[in-house]
């Protein structure tokens, strides 16, 4: 059946909606009793025919693809000593065990620095929003503070605390690598994070703190009520990000002695020479970041849900 | 209605399936013949001056940066100063290649074992021989018999341990991928976990520091540390040898490298001719010995 020109249906129509809005389309369900025209059951049967064309030509592409490199790998002449030195199962066995004693380092490193970092981040970013002349050492303090850690490459900051710190000996400052490690963590990240709070501060619309004020609200009543959910809500993504990013630099704490993950499977691979342990590694840090993601997405979800029904824009 | 698109479409994906279909066959590294792992197999003529090496004529010889004393002096490797530059341009005459032939290149120490087209002929870098290491590279005979050694700091908890069981309450470290490390570990075992660090250095600082109670290190670079870099650390004793064979320093080389039986072949003769005695007497001299830690 031929389909006249002005409503000839698209090529390659991927959406699924059933509404077309083509001229002379009767509009479904204005009267009882409808039925779809012959020309409209030809229209959405050829429209199904589409989306199954092209999941099929989907599904062949992707194989083809995966073949491809399936073979381009496994034919490349070096793969026989590849496979040996990065995917060798004896050592993949004696890896695993290590290199999760090194992570649970990471682990509580991870919820200890973060904890300590959304708050500081907080804190600073509160600093340097505030209003009035009054402030102006504090905010000038709060620039100062995440210029500087933002711009110091964070492996010199590690060095310095944890190497140089201790050698002050100074009366009651630790010398535990971790807890030195720890803090030059926490300075760099809660510099990051800081500027990603004051980001989702400042594009709070001003007429929100406005209409808080008007309504009564003291300043510190319209932060805390108003602008922060608001701004802390906007920010999860690139605050999950900073997080994430810090789950994979607690390991340079290594630096000072302790044995992290990657560390653990160092050492493997410093007795060996055989690279496995860092393939374990480096998918178990993998298998952590993914539930941390979804779990934040359902947050996110769940607040966008909340909001949804208080109706507020 | 245009069927450009689709025609584009289509010219687009054969294209890209022409082109995964190409790197299939793409051409790849060449490897060297020399394939067979079996290191001294039907060892080619170790001519002199002309054997298969990265570039001809030269001989390409890899050591990390920086590099340490009393291995190296003042971290130039290429001024025939300190114990391992000595045995290179002592293998390289061997071999046929003079000085000036020989090449210096700075390789880190993991990327010297990674698998892949090496960039060097051999690599000298304190790298103790070990079975399970002969999977991954190639060595040659050893060069350097190596023990391993404690220091401490004068006057701190681990100056007076006279043997293996006084180590074992002591905070201890020493540097990743290393045997003074497998010492700790196999021998020692200690109640605490050892330190681990990514380099000597680190472990020198946090020696000072009293981060650790004390340091494992070969016995040349022990000496070092204790004459020249920790003044206030003396060196606690050594260790015995592990296992029936003393323990050796070789020259790394690419799995199933051509090369493999040459060099071999050279340190032998270096060995018995007495030139890696001398050379050995020269730099490390002062590696006299320390007390033995049971």
């Amino acid at each position: 059946m031929t389909v006249t020109k002005g409503e000839s249906a698209r090529e390659g129509a991927d959406d699924e909606g059933d509404m077309t809005g083509g001229a002379g389309d009767p509009v479904p369900g204005a009267t009882d009793g409808y039925t779809p025209s012959a020309r409209r059951l030809e229209r959405e049967r050829h429209k199904r025919a589409r989306a199954r064309r092209a999941t099929a030509v989907a599904a062949l592409s992707t194989l083809v693809t995966a073949v491809v490199l399936y073979l381009v790998v496994v034919n490349a002449p070096g793969w026989p000593r590849t496979k040996e030195t990065f995917f060798s199962a004896q050592y993949a066995r004696e890896a695993l065990p290590k290199v999760l004693d090194g992570l649970w380092l990471n682990v509580r490193l991870l919820f200890v620095c973060g904890a300590a970092v959304l708050v500081l981040g907080m804190l600073i970013a509160i600093a340097r929003t505030l209003r009035g002349p009054v402030f102006f050492p504090l905010r000038a303090l709060a620039a100062a503070y995440t210029d500087f850690f933002r711009g110091l490459p964070l492996i010199i900051n590690l060095m310095i605390v944890v190497l140089g710190v201790p050698a002050l000996r100074l009366q009651g400052v630790t010398v535990d690598p971790v807890l030195l490690g720890g803090t030059a963590l926490t300075l760099t990240y809660s510099a990051y994070v800081a500027e990603v709070f004051r980001a989702g501060i400042e594009s709070v619309h001003p007429s929100q703190r406005a209409a808080a004020r008007s309504l009564g609200l003291t300043n510190r009543q319209a932060l805390r009520y108003v602008v922060l959910p608001q701004a802390v809500r906007r920010q999860v993504p690139p605050l999950l990000n900073d997080l994430v990013s810090l789950q994979k630099d607690t390991g340079l704490v290594s630096i000072g002695g302790a044995i992290d993950a990657v560390r653990a499977a160092d050492i493997i691979v410093g007795r060996s020479l055989n690279y496995t342990p860092y393939i374990v590694a480096g998918l178990v840090f993998v298998a952590l970041t993914i539930p941390m993601t979804r779990f934040t997405d359902w947050v996110t979800a769940r607040m966008d849900r909340q909001r949804a029904q208080g109706g507020s824009l | 209605m245009h069927p450009a698109p689709r025609a584009l479409r289509r010219a687009v994906s054969a294209a890209t399936i022409a082109l995964l279909a190409t790197a299939v066959g793409c051409a790849p590294q060449p490897e060297d013949k020399a394939t067979t792992s079996s290191s001294g197999s039907a060892a080619k003529s170790c001519a002199p001056g002309k054997l298969a090496t990265k570039t001809s004529g030269k001989l390409t010889v890899a050591t990390d940066e920086p590099a340490y004393e009393p291995w190296f002096k003042d971290d130039k490797p290429a001024n025939g100063k300190g114990f391992e530059s000595a045995v290179a341009y002592a293998v390289a005459e061997r071999l046929g290649y003079g000085r000036g032939a020989v090449v210096w290149q700075s390789v880190p120490f993991n990327k010297a074992f990674a698998p892949g087209a090496k960039t060097f002929d051999f690599d000298i870098n304190q790298v103790s021989i070990s079975t399970e290491r002969k999977k991954a590279v190639d060595f040659s005979s050893g060069y350097y018999d190596v023990r391993q050694a404690v220091i401490a700091l004068k006057g701190g908890k681990a100056a007076k341990a006279t043997s293996i069981a006084d180590l074992r309450n002591l905070k201890l470290g020493a540097q990743v991928g290393t045997t003074s490390l497998d010492y700790i570990t196999d021998v020692v075992k200690p109640k605490q976990q050892a330190a681990v660090y990514a380099k000597n250095d680190q472990a020198k600082s946090a020696l000072k520091n009293g981060q650790v109670d004390a340091v494992v290190t070969d016995l040349p670079t022990a000496f070092y540390i204790t004459s020249a870099e920790v003044t206030d650390a003396r060196i606690v004793g050594q260790f015995e040898n592990q296992g029936a064979a003393p323990e050796q320093f070789g020259l790394v080389l690419d799995k199933g490298s051509a090369l493999t039986s040459c060099v071999s072949g050279a340190v032998d003769a270096l060995r018995k001719d007495g030139t890696l005695a001398r050379i050995e007497k020269q730099w490390l001299s002062d590696a006299v010995d320390a007390p033995v830690l049971k």
